[in-house]
């Protein structure tokens, strides 16, 4: 059987298990990406689904193409320098598709949070 | 003129003061408590809405209860097929027993001998209401949202939850269209205890993460 694609929306891109950094980028308006994590290496945790993107639906627009949101898992000795607590420790944050891009194994070797603890 | 800055003749006497009066005594009305007025107002001008639909709506936001999470973790504890649903699709779990998530979608994390959870929400309040009801004052403040990152053992410690250097805290950030629901683990001792008796020792707090269910 075919789909039949009711909203537009854009294909997700990662799996989980992939490795993935999230965009320092600091646009203006309504953004549901924390400062802290921008620039962050993690691990995609899971594809929640996709979603009208808030950035839009914030200004009364469509929120279309929905955006896939994932729950990326990063290292929390590597987001906080002076994180107090040991190295398992981590944190899972909702991030939308196009706030993420590729982490390339080759050109960051042994980065800590690309080896965030599952 | 007397010492206290007015002249009158009778006298100022403390242990008989008189009942409240909400006309003085609160404080004006903030910007958004202004701004929130006008627009109920002006959705019921309209037609949108109606009063008693909005006060419906509201008194449905204060009937939610963290009991509707007690149940959903009571279930899990004494049923294994419930259990492994839940943690595989909250929201369809919880319409098992009646509890709607509405637009948002409900992610049930457990707490193991290896991993605690946590959940915040950095970026403003978002809250499992559908399981859990309205989120209490701390969640909401500044200091919770921001500790609850950066340093969630000490944050912990101050509710009085120890977690061991052997155990992985693991922080939830609830930053768009996911809740969270933690699955506390079970308590020793209560192995005699059924889904009734294991509801009343599940609190809000658990369900947060700050702390763990004492055993009965």
């Amino acid at each position: 059987m075919t789909r039949v694609a009711t909203v537009p929306e854009f294909a997700p891109r990662y799996r989980a298990g992939d490795a993935v950094r999230v965009r320092r980028a600091a646009p203006p308006g309504h953004m549901r990406t924390p400062w802290y994590i921008r620039g962050q290496a993690g691990v995609v945790e899971r594809l929640c689904g996709t979603f009208g993107n808030p950035e839009e639906l914030a200004y009364n627009r469509s929120g279309e193409p929905r955006q896939p949101l994932y729950r990326i898992r990063f290292g929390q000795a590597a987001v906080w320098r002076d994180y107090a607590g040991p190295e398992r420790d981590t944190i899972d944050v909702e991030i939308y598709q196009h706030w993420l891009e590729p982490v390339e194994p080759a050109s960051n070797p042994g980065s800590p949070a690309e080896k965030a603890p599952r | 003129m007397s010492s206290d800055g007015h002249t009158h003749d009778h006298p100022h006497d403390d242990a008989a003061a008189h009942p409240a009066h909400a006309a003085v005594e609160e404080p004006p009305p903030g910007y958004y408590a202004v701004m929130q007025q006008a627009v109920e107002a002006l959705l019921i001008d309209k037609g949108i809405l109606s009063a008693d639909e909005i006060r419906r709506a509201v008194e449905a936001m204060d009937s939610r209860t963290p009991a509707q999470g007690a149940r959903v973790v009571a279930r899990a504890w004494t049923d294994p097929g419930f259990k492994a649903r839940l943690l595989a699709d909250g929201t369809a779990a919880c319409r098992e027993l009646g509890i709607e998530m509405g637009p948002t979608r409900l992610v049930v994390v457990e707490n193991t001998p290896e991993t605690h959870n946590l959940v915040v929400c950095t970026l403003c309040s978002c809250y499992p209401r559908m399981v859990l009801g309205l989120p209490p004052d701390w969640y909401k403040s500044r200091a919770y949202r921001s500790r609850a990152v950066r340093e969630p053992r000490a944050v912990l410690r101050e509710f009085g939850t120890e977690i061991a250097e052997d155990v992985a805290v693991r922080v939830h950030d609830s930053t768009a269209d996911m809740r969270y629901l933690v699955l506390p683990r079970r308590p020793d001792g209560t192995e005699g205890l059924d889904e009734a008796a294991l509801t009343g020792l599940v609190t809000r707090d658990c369900m947060i993460g700050v702390t763990v269910p004492a055993p009965s």
